[in-house]
């Protein structure tokens, strides 16, 4: 556990501004809605989905020679590929790529991988200067903080609070919180970043093993401008980004967005194949733990993740207590199921921030059984000891207890008169039920009393 | 057929009215149904704070008291729920396997099973229907908003029998209450917040009354509804069905 | 051990039974209106559409248009004598940094999304859709599919060094979900759809 940095002590700092709770749940909720009204308008979504799961499913059991043949095909094209096993690896290769070439200044568009590396902190320290030009990003990156949304990164900022980042690192008159003015602000701004920087990197949406192209979505165009006018094109892909054949495409591309934000496609969905003449482009195949959750028979079809973003925009415990309040890169339904393949101690206190409704598994483009993984994952984390010892001591407790009829009915029939003679014993500030509901009222006797008087049995 | 009375724990010792309601229901239904006395707990506020390991006394104790009924009956859908998935036995997997095909929840054993098509009942009042996640997503007593395909609800199919009943719409029809077993305490800012936002939705199109096929839910939002000295009170799906008037 | 090597050994090992890959090939759209439906999209998400019959008409009605803009570029041949062709030569594209209306062609749309595909042996430089400041593409009516199912069919397995899907002017709304057109790539689409 992290103590007091654990999901529950983050939401409950969250929830201290109820306004602002409101605020980021109707927002999210707004696009949860959008995401309804888009989907219904695909009368086989369901069988998509369907197709998109059974796909993922076919790369996950084949993916040696997936990786393979997309190794082969890219770099036939001419596309260098790298192999990473964890983040400190990646790290260093695009490190070493950039000083290879004497260069200290690179533009980045949205990857979710990068932010799992800490890929912007690394370069930093060795003297690289990383603009995130993704508007989202951006906006995080001059708040020197994490996103808090895989596809909406600053969905947890107003855009008051953003007009004073821009006032203060991009000089806009103090005050101005007009959404175009400061996109059109920042379109200035990055312009003469595309321009003049040499070295692009960007993510990857999905790589096609049959071709050994990979396409990059994005509404602002931002991951274009980057790598058409760059001299080295970078980029960063999860190993479980493969997909078999470009035809794929079709299933996936139609799913990702109306997924995501409720658009039909991205502005944006520009393929990958060959770099430009005289230019490099390179792709880093990374691992850092893929290959480990591919071997958990429970937890493997986490990797089936197109990082859409769904979950998190249906999960009321995520619209309700905000993306920082997950502590990792990736938060939400799937961030729970991904991070404690990494690390259990760390992230154990995320599969317990969900109420197990199920939502999430069925706004899920691929269908990954969240909500089960959910479960799962809670009974591996207490089995590796990473639960909290009052918790122990208390479910052993109730376990005992409701493991015997005796005992069940001496402590029900306990606890009823305490409840009833005592109130005050339970309707204080130390049962956090009582903080701000009533305990339930108490009957003259148990259904079990009952019975055994009307029904003579 | 015979059917075993399944009460969830907490309904047992606080909310006897719905079990007694079910019962009631059962029995005018034409059922023979009965309820084992040495019953206990589901065994779900163990598994789903990850303790599934120490939940061995309760599925003995279950499968002890249920075997040798034809089904066994439960108003509660999170329970209902839990034993489909997770009894199990040490020594007699076959004997768990089938009993978990004969639990029923009670609204999805009166359409599916029972197949009733009519009620003697009145409740003439808003109603709000809070869906139940476990119930919904999980044992699928309806169709749930996040899914391309035909709506329907089992429990608003039974409520549409009952005369002068008025089903009032929500602005999130299913969105969760924010229960979820220890959850209610362990993350008790955003539990409760849920709750607040569900009761919300609730009083802001007109109800009356909340009903759910799920106690647990209830129990959360009453605990809200009367923090804040609201009218509105909770009823388990159960005591309308059996024809109560109102709950005082 | 390399990690490539240490990477394909834990994949191999860890990868679950064989699961085959599924038959996509009953995945289609319909071909009701589809180019209503192509304009319809389009329009909805900040895209103007232009019915021209042929790219006579096109240069016709460009005529009006381009005297709002400075420099004017296109890929187009037959509008070459109104503004600047593309050089197919070009080698540095930031030089097209200053393109404020650009033309180009797509053999490809789509009419479930209101996407135009283009590639690169169309584009000439592949920044040029991007770095404009407006762009628009002409596309033959008779080129809209249904839905990307048919669009990837008639991809096929032609080969490209890029090829992208352009649906609308470039966009966010990352500041409090107020949607702005025009982010870094073109701030306005127009297609001409040719009859």
């Amino acid at each position: 556990m992290t103590g007091n940095k654990d999901h529950a002590a983050l939401a409950e700092v969250f929830n201290k501004d109820e306004d602002r709770v409101d605020w980021h749940d109707e927002t999210l909720w707004f696009i949860r809605k959008k995401r309804d009204l888009a989907v219904n308008k695909i009368d086989n979504w369901e069988e998509l989905r369907e197709t998109a799961s059974q796909i993922k499913n076919n790369v996950l059991s084949n993916l040696s020679n997936y990786l393979q043949e997309f190794e082969a095909k890219a770099s036939a094209n001419g596309v260098i590929v790298h192999w990473a096993a964890d983040a400190a690896e990646h790290n260093q290769i695009v490190l070493d790529l950039l000083k290879q070439q004497g260069i200290t200044q690179m533009v980045k568009s949205k990857s979710m991988l990068t932010e799992e590396c800490h890929l912007n902190e690394h370069l930093e320290a060795n003297g690289i200067d990383v603009i995130d030009s993704d508007l989202g990003e951006r906006i995080v990156q001059l708040a020197k903080e994490m996103p808090s949304h895989i596809v909406l990164p600053c969905i947890h900022k107003k855009k008051e609070e953003i007009g004073e980042l821009f006032h203060e690192h991009l000089g806009t008159p103090a005050g101005n919180a007009d959404p175009q003015f400061l996109t059109e602000t920042a379109r200035q701004h990055l312009r003469d970043v595309f321009l003049t920087r040499r070295a692009a990197l960007t993510g990857v949406n999905f790589a096609i093993a049959e071709t050994g192209e990979f396409v990059v979505c994005t509404n602002e165009g931002n991951a274009d401008m980057g790598a058409h006018l760059a001299d080295i094109h970078i980029a960063s892909m999860g190993i479980e980004k493969i997909i078999p054949e470009r035809k794929h495409l079709s299933v996936f591309l139609r799913l990702l967005t109306r997924s995501a934000t409720g658009q039909p496609i991205t502005t944006y969905s520009s393929h990958f194949s060959k770099p430009r003449k005289g230019k490099e482009m390179h792709i880093i195949l990374v691992d850092n733990g893929r290959s480990i959750q591919l071997g958990r028979e429970d937890f493997r079809n986490s990797l089936k993740c197109i990082r859409c973003g769904a979950c998190m925009n249906t999960c009321p415990v995520y619209r309700r207590s905000g993306g920082h309040s997950y502590h990792y890169a990736i938060s939400g339904p799937i961030g729970a199921i991904l991070a404690p393949n990494l690390d259990m101690e760390k992230y154990a206190d995320l599969p317990f921030a969900s109420t197990l409704c199920g939502s999430c598994s069925n706004v899920c483009p691929v269908k990954i059984d969240i909500h089960d993984q959910l479960y799962k994952w809670r009974q591996v984390i207490v089995q590796k000891g990473y639960a909290p010892t009052a918790k122990k001591v208390s479910m052993q407790a109730i376990a005992n207890v409701l493991g015997s009829s005796w005992k069940y009915h001496v402590a029900g029939k306990a606890a009823r008169t305490v409840m009833q003679l005592a109130p005050f014993a339970v309707n204080n500030k130390f049962n956090p039920w009582y903080k701000h509901r009533d305990m339930p009222e108490v009957p003259e006797k148990s259904f079990g009393e009952w019975y055994k008087i009307n029904r003579n049995k | 057929m015979k059917v075993g009375l399944f009460i969830p724990c907490y309904v047992d010792q606080f909310y006897p009215g719905a079990a007694i309601a079910t019962l009631q229901l059962l029995e005018k239904l034409g059922v023979d149904v009965s309820y084992p006395p040495n019953q206990t707990c589901c065994g779900q506020p163990m598994a789903n704070s990850g303790f599934e390991h120490l939940t061995g006394d309760c599925n003995r104790l279950f499968i002890k008291n249920f075997s040798g009924f034809d089904y066994i009956v439960c108003p509660s859908g999170s329970c209902v729920l839990h034993i489909k998935h997770h009894l199990h036995s040490e020594t007699n997997e076959a004997e768990a396997a089938a009993m978990r095909g004969k639990v029923y929840e009670l609204v999805e054993f009166m359409t599916d099973i029972l197949k009733v098509e009519t009620l003697n009942a009145e409740f003439p009042h808003k109603v709000g229907l809070h869906q139940s996640c476990h119930g919904q997503r999980g044992l699928y007593l309806s169709q749930m908003t996040e899914l391309v395909a035909p709506a329907f609800s089992k429990p608003r199919q039974l409520l549409n029998m009952v005369k002068d009943l008025e089903i009032m719409p929500l602005d999130r029809p299913d969105e969760c209450c924010g229960f979820g077993g220890t959850f209610c305490v362990a993350e008790e800012a955003v539990s409760v917040k849920m709750g607040q936002d569900r009761v919300a939705d609730h009083l802001n199109n007109g109800v009356d009354y909340i009903t759910s096929p799920d106690l647990s839910c209830l129990m959360h939002m009453e605990g809200i509804l009367h923090r804040r000295g609201s009218k509105v009170k909770v009823i388990h799906i159960a005591e309308i069905l059996n024809g109560k008037r109102n709950q005082d | 051990m390399s990690s490539r090597d240490k990477i394909l050994a834990a994949v191999s090992q860890n990868q679950p039974v064989y699961s085959p890959v599924p038959d996509i090939s009953f995945l289609q759209g319909d071909n009701d209106n589809t180019v209503a439906k192509f304009v319809d999209i389009l329009t909805t998400i900040g895209g103007k559409v232009i019915l021209a019959e042929t790219i006579a008409d096109v240069r016709f009605l460009l005529l009006e248009e381009l005297k709002n803009h400075s420099r004017k570029v296109t890929t187009v041949p037959l509008l070459g004598d109104i503004m600047e062709m593309v050089n197919k030569s070009l080698h540095d594209p930031h030089t097209m940094e200053n393109i404020d209306y650009a033309v180009i062609e797509a053999d490809l749309a789509v009419a479930e999304n209101g996407a135009v595909w283009v590639t690169e042996d169309k584009l000439f430089t592949r920044v040029l859709p991007f770095i404009c400041q407006h762009l628009a593409v002409i596309v033959k009516a008779d080129n809209v599919v249904p839905t990307m199912h048919e669009a990837y069919q008639k991809i096929g397995d032609s080969t490209y060094g890029f090829g992208t899907f352009i649906a609308g002017p470039s966009k966010t709304a990352d500041i409090e979900q107020s949607l702005v057109l025009g982010a870094h790539g073109a701030r306005s689409l127009t297609v001409f759809l040719l009859s």
